[in-house]
């Protein structure tokens, strides 16, 4: 009865407001509407599909990403290179290592940090089963970054970016439309060097982004923003094989863990 | 009482108050219906009048209507059975009742005078008549079918995204090519004569989705640019699905067979007109150039020298000026119409005894095309068709 008086009275909030505490419901973004949740037919044992959420949070790194990319790896992808003093962002100062004849040189330790927490949330989304969406605006990369989305049964928008595609989706793709639970962007700034709108958009509609900036980018209202190159060829396709190695551990992860945990509540 | 304003909410309530002693207090600023302790008085309420404006809804905003499966479902039903009842009615057999015959029952049924046939009783399929609806994109957990949905346009950019593909591996076989030493510029090259890129229009029927003039270009462009590669012949199936024949003008001409009379000489008949005027010309063969116009002679029927032009033009643009007899009949129009209706003529008949490459020839010259100029007509409150009346000040 209070949950149906919440309901009504807060008709606007996106949230799922669970109708009682066995039942787990996808709190998925749905612009704009209250009542209608995407009831995911869990299994009849609600501890086997609690295990399989909360026991990921348990381990700083329960996807072993680490192991994924070194230092010399970034160093040898070029990653480090910056642009020039005169394109250099304000608020871009503390992630650079120094400058040299004129070059601005990115810190690769503030890097492998950042890289780490951001394929970290990645893979954790991914396991979650969430829609990642892959913006770029770089031409040179487009049909890259498309491929490796497709590859691992993501999204991408590499294309123009239309002005109401997440602020305005129901009138955009139709009603009912379930919006990306996170962005990654491989490069934040669109073809005239200005910020991209979807950054903006995407703080406005509370999806989590990742962001690899460049030293000329504005990391303010990315989530992770990930310090690094993102004009070189061999930089962006180390962050596309990172990522797309990142989805996939993921998923596969849990696939094992359903079969684990749906196991065991067999046996049990 | 009399003292207390009927209007006013505080003197009601004091009034009621005082009439029944319920201690449940009406406040007219509630809109709502408040249940009182002990409901002996009707409810006095306040009434909320709601203007339509608040209720109606804006119905432009909604998009175009759309029509649920199940509707479409009863649609067709409701088709089939009526087209079973058209045929009862017309006395023909249900089981082969065709579209022709449905539309012929309506149109004696439902017999309209309107001019515009789209305005006119129909009935069609329910697939014919309803805009066909976008599947639904994505599946029950939400999560869009096609990895280019979120750009908006899908199926566009993922053809793009497939001709861009092409391109990479026409490249990557030029390099391996370049590799091995078997690289040369002299290649099959994609046969582009006769055919024509596709338009928008077309492109938006194979995308089942509108794009704009832009796209169209763009994908255009990269077309062009693989065309540019040296080995692009690799992908040469994959190009022609998007190139339209072109249709040849000159096959649309009807060429009358040659008719020959009892002294075995080849003649050739044609019509023309111009203006109000037709003429029929019978051109012989193995002749020595000599032209009759309705029995009389063309110096004299045409003294004026342009109109004589006129009729020999067809001859000379085909080198064949003493080789025709010709033979005419005029009649309507004046004295140029007359003429170029028998240069139509004549040019129509001498398509029998010419080549195809000739007859090209001469379409683009302009011998064959009836020149579609006619009199305007005066419209009221002008002189004539765009004088208008002297303009007087006062």
């Amino acid at each position: 009865m209070a949950v149906g008086l919440l309901k009504k009275a807060l008709p606007r909030l996106g949230l799922a407001v669970p109708a009682w505490p066995g039942v787990r419901c996808m709190t998925s973004r749905l612009y704009g509407t209250a009542a209608a949740q995407t009831q995911i037919h869990q299994p009849d044992n609600s501890v086997g599909s609690d295990k399989i959420l909360t026991e990921p949070l348990k381990h700083p790194d329960f996807f072993r990403l680490s192991e994924l990319f070194s230092l010399k790896d970034l160093f040898d992808a070029r990653v480090h290179l910056g642009h020039k003093i005169g394109c250099r962002h304000r608020l871009m100062e503390q992630y650079l290592f120094g400058c040299r004849l004129e070059q601005d040189i990115l810190d690769l330790d503030q890097t492998m940090e950042h890289l780490q927490q951001a394929l970290n949330f990645t893979a954790h989304v991914a396991y979650r089963r969430g829609i990642i969406l892959f913006v770029s605006r770089n031409r040179q990369f487009t049909h890259l970054i498309e491929s490796m989305a497709r590859d691992c049964g993501e999204y991408a928008h590499c294309r123009y970016w239309q002005g109401g595609l997440l602020t305005n989706a129901n009138v955009q793709y139709g009603k009912g439309v379930r919006l990306p639970d996170l962005i990654v962007f491989l490069s934040t700034l669109n073809n005239v060097f200005q910020q991209h709108v979807a950054v903006r958009d995407a703080a406005k509609m509370n999806i989590p982004t990742v962001g690899i900036v460049d030293s000329n980018c504005n990391p303010s209202l990315l989530t992770y923003p990930v310090p690094g190159n993102d004009d070189s060829g061999p930089a962006v396709e180390l962050y596309c094989k990172l990522f797309r190695m990142t989805i996939n551990r993921a998923k596969d992860k849990r696939r094992q863990m359903e079969i684990l945990y749906g196991l065991k509540s067999q046996n049990d | 009482m009399s003292k207390m304003a009927a209007s006013s909410g505080r003197a009601l309530k004091s009034f009621v108050q005082g009439c029944c002693g319920c201690s449940s207090v009406i406040l007219p600023s509630i809109a709502r219906n408040v249940i009182l302790q002990k409901p002996a008085v009707t409810v006095l309420a306040r009434l909320v009048c709601t203007s339509s404006t608040l209720q109606r809804k804006n119905i432009a905003a909604a998009g175009p209507e759309k029509y649920t499966q199940e509707f479409i479902k009863k649609q067709i039903e409701e088709f089939n059975i009526g087209k079973r009842h058209l045929a009862n009615m017309m006395g023909e057999d249900p089981e082969t009742f065709t579209q022709e015959g449905i539309d012929r029952a309506i149109a004696y049924l439902f017999p309209s005078g309107l001019f515009e046939k789209r305005a006119r009783p129909v009935m069609k399929h329910p697939d014919e008549i309803f805009p066909k609806q976008r599947a639904v994109q994505w599946g029950e957990d939400g999560r869009p079918f096609h990895f280019l949905f979120y750009t908006g346009k899908q199926s566009y950019y993922s053809l793009m995204h497939d001709t861009f593909g092409k391109f990479l591996d026409i490249q990557k076989y030029q390099d391996s090519m370049r590799a091995e030493g078997l690289f040369s510029q002299d290649t099959k090259q994609v046969n582009l004569i006769g055919s024509r890129w596709m338009i928008k229009e077309e492109l938006e029927e194979i995308l089942v989705q509108p794009i704009s003039d832009h796209d169209c270009l763009r994908f255009i462009q990269l077309l062009e640019r693989i065309l540019a590669l040296p080995y692009c012949s690799i992908e040469e199936e994959y190009i022609q699905r998007f190139r339209r024949a072109l249709e040849v003008q000159s096959k649309k001409q009807k060429i009358e067979p040659l008719q020959y009379d009892e002294n075995e000489v080849a003649f050739s008949i044609g019509e023309g007109r111009r203006k109000t005027a037709t003429a029929t010309a019978t051109v012989r063969d193995n002749g020595s150039g000599n032209i009759t116009v309705n029995g009389v002679d063309y110096l004299l029927y045409f003294p004026v020298l342009q109109d004589r032009e006129q009729l020999m033009f067809p001859f000379q643009f085909l080198d064949r000026l003493g080789k025709h007899d010709m033979e005419c009949k005029v009649t309507g129009g004046g004295r140029s119409a007359q003429a170029g209706a028998i240069r139509l003529a004549t040019a129509r008949a001498l398509l029998s005894f010419i080549t195809e490459n000739e007859v090209e020839s001469m379409r683009q010259a302009g011998l064959l095309t009836p020149d579609p100029r006619v009199k305007e007509r005066q419209k009221p409150g002008q002189e004539g068709a765009r004088r208008k009346f002297t303009w007087n000040k006062r």
